[in-house]
């Protein structure tokens, strides 16, 4: 049994039992689409029309609709990609990280943060398979023989490192989302009235019946999952930043990169998170579930992700003139003055300046302000890695080659189109899957619970004035302390 | 083959737990416990032994990261050696990475895997439950009864007794 302080606010409030967690949650996804979500969709498909069109104009005419040139050869495409890989991993630090630290309030978000993950990774994948050209032939990226001889693939690369850390890192999520899913797909399939519900409920549930044995290896399993997830995710970055790190262009060449891309990971996909969540749990009314504690708490992730990001910016710049070396030096001068200045300055308020805020109280629990802020952040770890590739790249040892680089329309297409992308997938998740792991709020239900032992008086009085909830609470009162 | 069940129905897993300590104790043999989320202490009280899937976890990364090592010192090493930057064949601290990630692949995947098939969790087009509410909000103890279903009156005392809030018979074909 456990125990938790009378000091602690209530993870979820509202004086929940546990047919109600159910019924909140079961809702959304047995009630008909209602006008928000189709018009969210609406923008959504709008946008995800944008990607297929840029995705045509780059397959039939050439990587020349972008706006690469011979001195700037990577930009927005890996811009992007790493963007949207950073912001996946917030997902798995929740999923795995905080399970392993048995951070209880992960409970609420981690669903929908998963599913974050998921479709960041597919977001990102599209930039890599893009560049490539000829996206058909995107399997020769795998050990495979071609068809002229035994030629394998180049296990020094740090570029093959990372497809083997993309696609682990994708089907592990999966995996570990889907497992997450199934007792919650039982959950709907046992209220489902439709045939085509129940039967799809019933395919997606695998056939769950909740059984001790079922739920202890589910148990056993999510355990051993998140401790694998745990130095995966750390990998994945870490092998993303080594993409830059092991080449030998100022400016990319810093042993600092690994922490460095982790920390930024976590800190962009913290504000990914807050800024869908916040819109999740108005439109869907989960405000009980996701309660002002949460967003508080992530806002201190984000905070401290934020400050060794920051830290990191300060130590480049140190590293740099402590290493002497003269083009090192003219990297980062040029970054924070070149003609890129614009760039860097946005990276430095965004990133570094702003999350400061959090360290006000009134600015951590207040919701606008979380939402504005996680925008910037966005916005920030967007320019962090647009001044890593292009301000690098656009200078380097040769003056002869110096070049600017200019996004060309298809450049921009392609990124709101993953946006538009991204958020399609997130909608039709929202609506068919449980966006709030039910299994998992209804275990620490009547712990943290405000109805449950060690309600906070405040909360209580609040609840008491809601008898519609209060019918049946879950747990019979007299029960509560003889197992302690 | 149809069987009959006594199923307990429990409003709350401390009730449930002590039900099942107490039903074990009086001899009687339960069946299973269907509940919504999973209940700490009750593979303790129903005698659940602790499962071998870590075992199996670490044997599916010992696979992975063999077949990993193999593979890339045989492509590179032996199957078509290339100089590549100067180095050695077989560098193995560049092949660090792969072996890593293919070991956490394995590992993932050959525990989900294992998940689904000892659990017997798999797609099909209808599930049938002993009671839909032990995916909801109640804890359902089933005990088998024998053919005529002449316990029942029985575990229902036995059920009642130990906190139970309603016992039905149900009726189920084993597949």
């Amino acid at each position: 049994m456990q125990h938790v302080s009378s000091l602690r606010e209530p993870l979820v409030t509202g004086g929940k039992t546990l047919h109600d967690v159910t019924q909140d949650i079961c809702y959304q996804v047995e009630a008909k689409p209602n006008l928000r979500w189709m018009a969210a969709l609406s923008v959504a498909l709008f946008f995800l029309g944008v990607f297929f069109y840029s995705v045509y104009r780059t397959v039939w005419y050439g990587i020349g609709e972008w706006g690469l040139n011979k001195t700037v050869n990577w930009a927005w495409d890996i811009t992007n990609f790493v963007w949207w890989v950073g912001i996946g991993h917030a997902g798995t630090l929740i999923s795995a990280v905080l399970l392993l630290f048995r951070q209880k309030w992960r409970s609420s978000i981690n669903r929908a943060a998963e599913a974050m993950t998921i479709f960041a990774v597919i977001c990102a994948a599209m930039f890599p398979v893009l560049h490539m050209g000829r996206p058909w032939l995107a399997f020769y990226v795998f050990p495979f023989q071609n068809t002229l001889g035994s030629l394998w693939a180049n296990f020094n690369s740090p570029l093959l490192w990372d497809v083997f850390a993309i696609s682990t890192y994708f089907t592990v999520s999966l995996v570990f989302w889907y497992i997450g899913l199934i007792p919650d797909f039982a959950s709907i399939r046992d209220r489902a009235k439709g045939p085509i519900a129940k039967f799809s409920y019933s395919m997606l549930s695998f056939g769950w019946k909740g059984s001790a044995k079922a739920w202890s290896r589910y148990e056993t399993v999510s355990l051993i999952l998140a401790g694998v997830s745990t130095p995966l995710v750390l990998s994945v970055h870490t092998i993303v930043s080594m993409d830059f790190a092991t080449s030998v262009v100022p400016g990319w060449h810093t042993t600092i990169f690994p922490p460095y891309f982790v920390a930024g990971a976590i800190f962009s996909g913290f504000a990914m998170v807050l800024t869908l969540m916040l819109i999740t749990r108005v439109v869907f009314r989960l405000e009980d579930y996701i309660t002002l504690e949460h967003i508080a708490l992530m806002n201190k992730i984000m905070m401290v992700t934020g400050s060794i990001v920051g830290v990191a910016y300060i130590t480049e710049f140190f590293i740099a003139w402590y290493s002497q070396v003269e083009f090192e030096q003219y990297a980062f001068i040029n970054r924070a003055t070149g003609p890129y200045w614009w760039a860097y300055a946005s990276m430095m308020t965004c990133n570094v300046i702003t999350p400061q805020l959090v360290w006000f109280r009134r600015v951590r629990y207040s919701i606008p302000l979380t939402f504005i802020l996680s925008i910037i952040v966005n916005i920030g770890m967007w320019f962090e890695r647009f001044v890593i590739i292009v301000t690098s790249l656009h200078r380097d040892y040769l003056p002869s080659s110096w070049a600017m680089f200019s996004p060309s329309i298809i450049d921009i297409g392609l990124y709101v189109g993953t946006l538009g992308l991204f958020f399609t997938l997130f909608l039709l998740f929202a609506k068919f899957f449980p966006v709030i792991n039910m299994a998992e709020v209804k275990t620490i239900l009547k712990y943290t619970g405000d109805n449950g032992p060690t309600y906070n008086p405040k909360a209580h009085a609040a609840h008491a004035h809601h008898p519609a909830t209060h019918g049946a609470p879950a747990s019979a009162p007299v029960t509560y302390n003889q197992h302690d | 083959m149809t069987k009959q069940y006594a199923l307990g129905i429990f409003e709350d897993e401390d009730v449930l737990l002590h039900a099942v300590e107490n039903v074990r104790a009086a001899g009687v043999k339960i069946y299973d416990v269907f509940s919504p989320y999973p209940v700490h202490g009750i593979d303790d009280a129903l005698g659940i032994e602790r499962s071998r899937l870590p075992i199996a976890a670490f044997f599916f990364g010992l696979t992975g990261l063999s077949f990993a090592l193999w593979m890339q010192i045989y492509m590179l090493g032996f199957d078509w050696p290339m100089i590549i930057g100067g180095k050695p064949h077989i560098g193995l601290p560049a092949f660090v990475p792969v072996a890593f990630e293919l070991t956490v692949f394995f590992t993932c995947h050959g525990m989900a895997l294992t998940f689904f098939t000892i659990t017997g969790l798999y797609p099909r087009f209808k599930v049938p439950v002993m009671d839909v509410r032990a995916t909801d909000d109640k804890f359902v103890m089933a005990i088998e009864l024998d053919e005529t279903g002449s316990q029942f009156s029985r575990m229902t005392q036995l059920l009642r007794d130990n906190g139970a809030s309603e016992v039905n018979q149900k009726e189920m074909t084993q597949n």
